[in-house]
């Protein structure tokens, strides 16, 4: 064992621990302290010491963080650092997870996201999400587009819901690949394809925010760089958070960048800060390609 | 171990894949034998139940020119009441003496009468019930035979002989000269379609119990599917995992297993005892049914419902759906197939059971064809096992191609099954 040299994984292991160690050692304190610009004025949604219980563990250790009105935010970090987890509180997905304890203070425009009264359905209405691996539903491209629109009861007649349909897929950037075949099932379309069709079903509703959870770590380039592209232009009209993997995108796409580790949010600051001259040692170590 | 050189590792390897592949052909002859075992005992089942049954399906009928003559009958003109006092056996034995003219002594007489089934005289009513302007006509009507004339000519094939049992040298004469003359046939036997039970093999049927079966089924089907889907929806999209839902679970699987005479005595207790409803019936016998197929519907349905990938789920929810929306729209559609399946395989089940029904009284013996739910009737498996159980040699061929129609009925379910699968299961 000691005569073998250390391969990638290794090496990325024993950075880890270094730094983890680095951490009790020196910063645990800094650490639970969100270094950077968490907060914005125009604040769309509004999180406060958020803290994620799964059962007996915790999974995100009071983060507070805001979302402001049109702005793109990337969320990066070594898988299970609670990106999804995070991600998830926002429209509360996390409800239909078994043991899954949500604590703290979530607005969207004000309005509380949690609590008794909360409906979860126009919630879901107002904050979209597109997952990680393409999921149309097992229908028709048009079927998929006018499903939100339906059961919101937004549309009903033919020809409101056709303009639906071509102003979502439009948007999606997906009209004029899939106009001739609209009746073929959405899953039928190629990975790429079947992501932006999960987009034009997401804001065939209209909604505000849009929630993306690696939406291309399962696409290839070329459909990554059409996603992209089309996330700089949903910014005009959305809210968006994304979570990715890949620190190229979140440069490309978003506006501010947060970085979590271990369920803390480390720092919040503007992407090209982060990625130039990150304030946090954690920060820096994953940018700089230390772990992750 | 440490200092092997790379030639040395390959022929490690070599003889390593030798042992390999033995272990693989071993393995695939032995799959093989199983399935060769498994089509031979299909085989030797079916050719054994086709070769004694298939003979049922023919039945010797005689052809008599009868004479609707109104002394004999008693009657002057045809309605309900004359009919059912009419004397047609009267009629029949005319036209039997008319046909052995040479035929004098009592006892000889009585011997030829026995030549046609002691059902004929019904035949007859039928005939005239349906065709009232024939009374005081003539015309020429083919008379199901005696069970014994019929086993006799079905066993001539076999042997010269043929088997007698009750039936005399003379009987026998008179038989060979019927069939010289083509007066005497196997003709296709009817009556096994469209007669309910008989102490006459000749004039017995399956209508009854087939159509019993259907009854007795299409109440398990309606009480079992909705409740089964039902519950397991629930338990699969709405129930907290607790303990009481494992508790529910645990018994669930448990119900499966309970022997089915139990549920038998189950059904004779609160059913027929408590609530007092009929006995022998259709209704009680699918009550008791759907209490046994149940969980194998509950089981498959939440085996199919776990099977929608949870993506699906998501994606429905994240759009905003409510949780029945989420099932009705889209896990729901996706299950069904997996669904209909299992309820197919317990119907499948639940047509061949026959303990539990003798319990509740579906072993009685019902002549008339079931018009509902609440008629007394039996069903084809028990009626197979009330023709085993009889005497008459003709009830051996009889029980045989029940068994041929029950199997049928099987198969074509099962097929259903796979029909509507394939038709369901989404293209995409
Ligand atoms: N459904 C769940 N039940 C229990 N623990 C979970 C569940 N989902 C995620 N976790 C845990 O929460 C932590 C954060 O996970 P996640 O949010 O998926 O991370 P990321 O998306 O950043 O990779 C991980 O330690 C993971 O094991
Ligand atoms: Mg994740």
């Amino acid at each position: 064992m000691s005569t073998m040299t250390l391969d990638a994984a290794e090496r990325t292991e024993s950075a880890r621990s270094e730094l983890t160690g680095k951490k009790v050692a020196v910063s645990q304190a800094e650490v639970r302290k969100t270094v950077g610009q968490p907060f914005s004025d125009t604040a769309k949604l509004r999180m406060r010491d958020v803290n994620v219980f799964y059962g007996e563990s915790q999974a995100i250790h009071n983060v507070s963080l805001d979302i402001g009105r049109n702005e793109v935010v990337a969320m990066i970090g070594p898988s299970g650092c609670g990106k999804s987890t995070f991600l998830r509180c926002l429209n509360r997905m996390n409800d239909t997870i078994e043991g899954c304890r949500v604590e703290g203070e979530l607005s969207l425009d004000g309005e509380p996201i949690y609590g008794a009264k909360v409906d979860v359905v126009p919630l879901r209405a107002r904050v979209g999400m597109v997952f990680q691996k393409p999921n149309p539903f097992p229908k028709t491209i048009y079927e998929n587009v006018v499903y939100g629109p339906k059961i919101h009861g937004i549309a009903s007649r033919r020809a409101d819901l056709d303009e639906i349909v071509e102003n979502s897929l439009r948007r999606a950037g997906l009209w004029n690949e899939v106009k001739d075949r609209l009746d073929k099932p959405g899953t039928g379309l190629s990975g790429g394809q079947q992501q932006r069709l999960c987009i034009a079903r997401a804001i065939a509703v209209s909604p505000e925010v849009i929630l993306m959870d690696e939406p291309c770590s399962a696409l290839d380039p070329i459909a990554t760089a059409r996603i992209e592209e089309l996330i700089d232009e949903l910014r005009e009209n959305y809210t968006i958070a994304i979570v990715t993997h890949s620190m190229q995108q979140a440069a490309r796409v978003s506006q501010r960048t947060a970085y979590f580790h271990l369920g803390h949010l480390v720092e919040v600051n503007d992407t090209e800060t982060v990625f130039t001259n990150p304030e946090h040692e954690l920060t820096e170590a994953y940018i700089t390609g230390r772990f992750g | 171990m440490t200092n092997l050189t790379q030639t040395q590792v390959r022929e490690r390897i070599e003889k390593n894949l030798a042992s390999r592949h033995r272990t693989e052909k071993l393995f695939r002859g032995l799959g093989i034998a199983s399935i060769a075992f498994g089509v031979l005992a299909v085989v030797i089942l079916f050719s054994d139940i086709i070769g004694k049954g298939s003979g049922a399906f023919m039945q010797a009928s005689i052809q008599l020119e009868v004479h609707y003559d109104t002394e004999v009958l008693g009657i002057d003109q045809v309605d309900d009441e004359s009919l059912t006092w009419a004397n047609f056996s009267g009629v029949i034995r005319q036209a039997l003496r008319e046909r052995f003219p040479s035929v004098t002594g009592r006892s000889d007489k009585r011997e030829l009468y026995t030549l046609v089934s002691s059902g004929a005289p019904f035949t007859l009513r039928d005939r005239l019930a349906e065709n009232p302007e024939l009374l005081g006509k003539s015309e020429v009507v083919w008379f199901a035979a005696d069970d014994d004339v019929d086993t006799f000519i079905k066993s001539l094939k076999d042997s010269k002989e043929g088997f007698r049992g009750r039936t005399s040298d003379q009987k026998a004469g008179w038989i060979e000269q019927l069939l010289e003359t083509g007066e005497l046939k196997k003709r296709f036997n009817t009556i096994f379609f469209t007669n309910g039970d008989s102490r006459e093999p000749e004039q017995a049927g399956i209508r009854a119990a087939l159509m019993g079966s259907l009854f007795t089924l299409l109440v398990t089907l309606a009480l079992s599917f909705p409740i089964g889907v039902a519950a397991a929806i629930y338990l699969e999209e709405y129930a907290p995992k607790n303990r009481w839902t494992d508790l529910i679970e645990v018994n669930i699987n448990n119900l499966a297993a309970v022997p089915s005479i139990v549920f038998g005595l189950l059904g004779l207790a609160i059913f027929i005892n408590f609530f007092e409803l009929p006995r022998s019936a259709p209704l009680v016998g699918g009550l008791v049914l759907t209490l046994m197929t149940l969980p194998t519907i509950i089981i498959s349905s939440r085996a199919a419902l776990k099977a929608v990938p949870p993506s699906i789920r998501e994606a429905a929810m994240g759009m905003g759906a409510s949780r029945m929306q989420v099932v009705f729209h889209h896990v729901l559609p996706l299950a069904m197939p997996g669904m209909l399946t299992g309820a197919i395989i317990g119907m499948a089940q639940a047509l061949g059971e026959t303990a539990p029904l003798l319990m509740i009284g579906m072993v009685a013996f019902i002549v008339d064809v079931p018009g509902g739910v609440t008629d007394p009737a039996t069903v084809l498996p028990v009626q197979i096992f009330l023709w085993a159980d009889s005497p008459e040699r003709a009830f051996v061929e009889r029980t045989s191609a029940a068994i041929m129609v029950l199997l049928s009925v099987l198969i074509l379910m099962n097929a259903s099954a796979v029909m509507l699968r394939k038709k369901l299961e989404r293209r995409w």
